[in-house]
């Protein structure tokens, strides 16, 4: 090949660099390792984790049971190794199950339409921020307190360059739930939106209709935030909010240290136009029959350059296949049945222990530990090969000494004993 | 003559929705060892009956509708895609399964520390490899994608700058540019002031100097370039900026020309991004995930986001304490599964694998370059790194645009190359093979396209109309997009 | 297609009628050619005031946006509403059906400084 573009050696490729360009030795990394001493290397870093038996940590990343065929349809080289499908003729597999995935979303959230996936939960709020301001023509963004934490630090990073500027609303320190009063004490007719999460991050089923009904009546929209997704099996769907974004990390997506998971934003019909990230549509081929392709491309930020409204130039397609296909396998039977067994868990750990709120939960909930102050009964609960919960006072400081804890259908009964005996009430 | 491909059956399917039937299921959970609570009453009242319209298909019926929609893609593993600027090369299996090492896979990302030490020490491993390869000297593996990572740096640059006392105003973009590269400017408050570029392809310095000034904050290049070639006045650009205070951002889109032959910090780079599901072989997935770290040189350190990994007394630990940064870009430590696959391939290379990888790129690009020479025009003669840029201009005449011919390409069995980009060659078609094709399948790539040339003068319409030999023919986006259906309905 | 004597156009392809100081706006010929299928058509509201040679909407192909420059100044009293369930009449008939806006006219003079269809055609080489 060299030969037949007129060239004797490889350093011919490089020689009109300037020479100053040009790196004269190898780069620090060991030459290259087999394929066994890179499995036996990664082998022995998981091995430096720690593996427990049982875990009690939630706070937005969820242990919930991957069915098998999840990995067997995203290992499939045509799902994992296909590019984006702009060429609708070559990547209608693609197409297809992001258009399943669509619909999917949105008979889960009770939304009209929904995009083909985000980056990730925190990365979906403030998009749906932005997606609020350009609709409303307002700046001001009222946020939860009770909304993950990281989100919240996301949305905050997102505020610095934007004219957007984010305030916040506390909860009731009896039930956990959003502080009605608060939220109509700081709504002005310069708020874009309340955004709320449900289940909120303390695991308590918010209040939606009450303070869409609030937002509404000072012409600012309700974005509701989820996390646990597995909720929506059982809980009512949100359907009073106008936008609605959150985390599929529940539908068979690994933990995997906190990503890669997929985002996701739905929204009345009527703010499409506003919404971001990629969307696929129903079509027809030349023949007339039923296809599909990315579609109303033009709200995305390499065609609108310099006037983009959206940091967000990808989805993340072969996460969402796998939200797709956990979809599909508990279906519509399966997921409720799902989301009972994680109710009926987490309440069953949850009577055992001095719960700190009253109001209602799902799976995951803040409870005060007798044993000794979180990190300690943490420390006790590893020593018996179980993961405790998170330590909610370097989040919350009015809330030092209390532990969020979370039981989903992969926590066995005599695990949660131990655990609720180690905590004590 | 259309050698790689032949037509074969490929079975039909339906959306679920349409072949669900009333208590199928795919599933089978646990009996419940708790008391079954009542979701009325635990949840007060605010419950749901099952989802409506969800499907209710068995287990074969599932792994059928995914295979048989799977065989309706186009893949890296079914062949090669010449997109340039997009670096679609293999994905090595073993990264696959080392993403899925079971304490890799299962670490929560809040569990304490001393639990998840063996991620801490991927993330830390993967920093300092991608610090040597861009010759800079921090980075941070936090943002979700490479537009992720643009606006991370440009936010990064924005808060040094602030430091200062002024953010200043504007960002310079060559007119060469990646869509994104303006829009991250804009998203982050700053005016976008385009440069052009001279007869060869490459940023003027002259413009450049005309352009920057006390409100400039930086400028946004990319290079290799867009057409594929490597900016030679880079260092002169770099100083331009830099005299002026201001900074030089690159986009790594086009690392694969680089990694291990020339560092973009030896060169003046202050600030970059890369994408690991290009240059670093992390799969596409049909659009995602991808990872976008970003690099930079240690007076820009500080303002990197939060947490940083640090390793102290032999233990890593994360540092929040960073008082002038940015904040967080993305919760938790970023797409760490797509971490661990980078730092799988960096691994199997090794350092001088690194630089023979892309020499390989280079050459493969070169060698299609010379053989199509004479039946395409090239558009700058400026010699090419890994990707070469050719126009329409022989085949316009005849009324075949550049995507024509690659949707005539997807016939001759390959995914089309990177259409009408850059905006600054009229009827562009771009081409990068990477270093994972061989000479067959290259040789393969050249014969198809010398065909096309030839049809082109013989049959434009038979281009016009293609696809012709896909399973699905031509695809009416108009319709899509003037009467949206996003979902399906009973 | 031909380019009507009574109206008035500009460089950015923008054609007006002025009707007794009520002006009706649209896009021309060779700009809806140059676009392609139009798919999406982004206006003002009654009662917006739009302003010589600044955006005033957009019109949307499959992959690309392109800006409206307002030919005048004035506000706007009336918009094609049928645009947004049939945007190809903007390919069909871009200088009668596919109208875009009607403008009442501020500073009426500005229109007789644009370009006739003689000045236009020969601008665009036709």
């Amino acid at each position: 090949m060299l030969a037949s573009i007129g060239l004797e050696n490889l350093a011919g490729l490089y020689q009109h660099l300037p020479p100053e360009a040009v790196l004269n030795r190898d780069l620090a990394i060991e030459p290259g390792l087999s394929e066994y001493e890179i499995v036996d290397w990664f082998r022995a870093r998981g091995e430096a984790n720690t593996r427990f038996t049982s875990s009690f940590l939630g706070a937005g990343v969820y242990a919930h049971y991957r069915p098998v065929l999840v990995d067997t349809v995203v290992s499939r080289g045509e799902f994992l190794t296909s590019y984006t499908p702009y060429q609708a003729e070559i990547a209608q597999g693609t197409l297809t199950t992001i258009f399943e995935f669509q619909t999917m979303v949105c008979q889960l959230t009770g939304m009209d339409v929904a995009n083909a996936s985000m980056y990730d939960g925190s990365t979906a709020v403030p998009e749906a921020a932005l997606m609020a301001m350009r609709i409303t023509g307002r700046e001001r963004i009222l946020a939860a307190a009770s909304l993950h934490p990281e989100y919240r630090t996301v949305l905050d990073t997102n505020a610095r360059n934007q004219e957007m500027t984010v305030d916040s609303f506390g909860y009731d320190a009896s039930t956990g739930l959003a502080d009605l009063a608060a939220i109509e004490a700081r709504l002005d007719d310069k708020t874009a939106a309340v955004i709320l999460q449900s289940p909120n991050f303390f695991g308590c089923l918010e209040q939606v209709k009450a303070v869409a009904d609030l937002a509404h009546k000072h012409g600012a929209l309700l974005v509701v935030v989820f996390s646990e997704a597995v909720s929506l099996g059982v809980a009512a769907p949100p359907v009073e909010a106008d936008i609605v974004c959150g985390e599929l990390q529940s539908f068979a997506i690994s933990p995997s240290f906190g990503g890669p998971f997929a985002g996701v934003i739905a929204c009345k019909e009527k703010y499409l136009r506003q919404m971001p990230g990629r969307l696929v549509g129903q079509t027809t081929d030349s023949n007339g029959n039923r296809a599909f392709c990315l579609t109303l491309s033009t709200r995305e930020q390499h065609i609108r350059r310099e006037k983009a409204t959206s940091n967000i130039c990808t989805n993340q397609a072969l996460i969402a296949l796998m939200a797709t296909v956990f979809m599909t396998v508990y279906g519509k039977e399966g997921l409720r049945e799902l989301a009972l067994q994680n109710l009926s868990k987490a309440h069953y750990l949850g009577s055992k222990l001095k719960r700190r709120f009253s109001g209602p939960y799902f799976n995951e909930f803040v409870a005060t530990p007798k044993n000794g102050s979180p990190a300690e009964v943490n420390a006790k609960l590893a020593a018996r090969g179980l993961l405790g919960g998170l330590d909610l006072g370097p989040f919350y400081p009015e809330l030092k000494g209390s532990l969020l804890l979370c039981a989903t259908e992969m926590n066995k009964r005599e695990h949660m004993d131990i655990a609720a005996e180690v905590i004590g009430a | 003559m259309i050698r790689k491909t032949r037509q074969h059956l490929v079975q039909n399917e339906g959306l679920l929705f349409e072949q669900s039937s009333p208590g199928k299921k795919a599933y089978q959970l646990p009996a419940l060892d708790v008391p079954e609570v009542n979701p009325e009453e635990a949840l007060a009242g605010q419950t749901r009956d099952g989802i409506e319209g969800f499907p209710e298909v068995s287990e074969v019926e599932a792994i059928r509708h995914f295979t048989r929609l799977s065989t309706y893609n186009y893949a890296i593993d079914l062949g090669m895609y010449p997109l340039g600027s997009c670096t679609m090369k293999y994905n090595p299996r073993v990264n696959e399964a080392v993403a899925r090492t079971e304490g890799l896979a299962w670490a929560h990302p809040y569990a304490p520390i001393e639990h998840v030490q063996g991620c801490l020490e991927v993330i830390h491993r993967l920093e300092a490899y991608l610090a040597e390869i861009c010759g800079m000297d921090a980075v941070t593996l936090q943002p979700a994608a490479g537009a992720h990572g643009e606006w991370t740096g440009i936010m990064v640059i924005r808060a040094l700058l602030e430091s200062q006392g002024n953010p200043r105003k504007k960002i310079l973009v060559p007119d060469s540019a990646h869509g994104t590269n303006p829009a991250t400017a804009a998203m982050c408050g700053y005016e976008v002031a385009n440069i052009p570029s001279n007869d060869k392809g490459m940023v003027d310095v002259s413009a450049l100097a005309a352009a920057v000034d006390g409100d400039t904050a930086a400028m946004m290049v990319t290079n290799p370039n867009t057409l594929g070639v490597f900016e030679e006045q880079i260092h002169e650009v770099a100083r331009v900026l830099h005299a002026k205070g201001a900074l030089l951002y690159m986009d790594g889109a086009n690392m694969n020309a680089l990694v291990g032959l020339s560092r973009p910090g030896d060169f003046g780079v202050d600030v970059m991004h890369l994408n690991l599901h290009k240059t670093f072989s992390t799969p596409h997935g049909g659009g995602g995930p991808g990872a976008g770290p970003v690099a930079v040189k240690s007076h820009l350190a500080p303002f990197l986001p939060t947490p940083r990994v640090v390793l102290r007394n032999g233990r890593f630990e994360l540092e929040e304490n960073l008082p002038q940064s940015i904040g967080k870009v993305r919760a938790f430590q970023g797409n760490f599964g797509v971490l661990v696959r980078a730092l799988a391939y960096i691994m199997a290379h090794g350092g001088p694998g690194l630089r023979k990888a892309t020499l390989d790129a280079i050459l493969n690009a070169n060698y299609i370059r010379k053989h199509l020479a004479d039946h395409y025009q090239i558009h700058a003669e400026a010699p090419s790194m890994h990707e070469c840029v050719f126009s329409d201009d022989k085949q316009s005449p005849h009324g075949i645009r550049t995507g024509d011919i690659a949707k005539r390409l997807i016939d001759y069995g390959f995914h089309p190359y990177t259409v009408s980009f850059p905006l600054i060659v009229h009827g562009a078609l771009m081409i990068e093979p990477t270093e994972t094709e061989g000479k067959q399948e290259i040789d393969l790539f050249i014969d198809a396209m010398k065909s096309i040339a030839q049809e082109v003068v013989d049959d434009p319409q038979l281009i016009k109309s293609a696809p012709h030999r896909t399973r699905t023919p031509k695809v009416d986006e108009v319709t899509a997009a003037r009467k949206p259906v996003l979902r399906w309905r009973p | 297609m031909a380019y009507p004597e009574n109206f008035r156009y500009t460089k950015e392809h923008e054609w007006v009628l002025d009707e007794a100081g009520t002006a009706t706006i649209g896009i021309t010929e060779h700009a809806q050619s140059e676009l392609g299928d139009i798919v999406y058509v982004d206006l003002p509201k009654v009662g917006d005031k739009i302003t010589q040679g600044a955006s005033f909407g957009s019109v949307e192909s499959v992959k690309a946006v392109s800006d409206i420059f307002a030919p005048c100044t004035g506000e706007v009293v009336a918009i094609n509403d049928s645009l947004t369930s049939a945007p190809e009449k903007l390919n069909q008939e871009p200088h009668t059906g596919g109208w875009l806006v009607k403008v009442k006219l501020s500073a009426p003079e500005e229109i007789g400084k644009l370009l006739t269809a003689a000045d236009y055609q020969q601008y665009i080489g036709a």
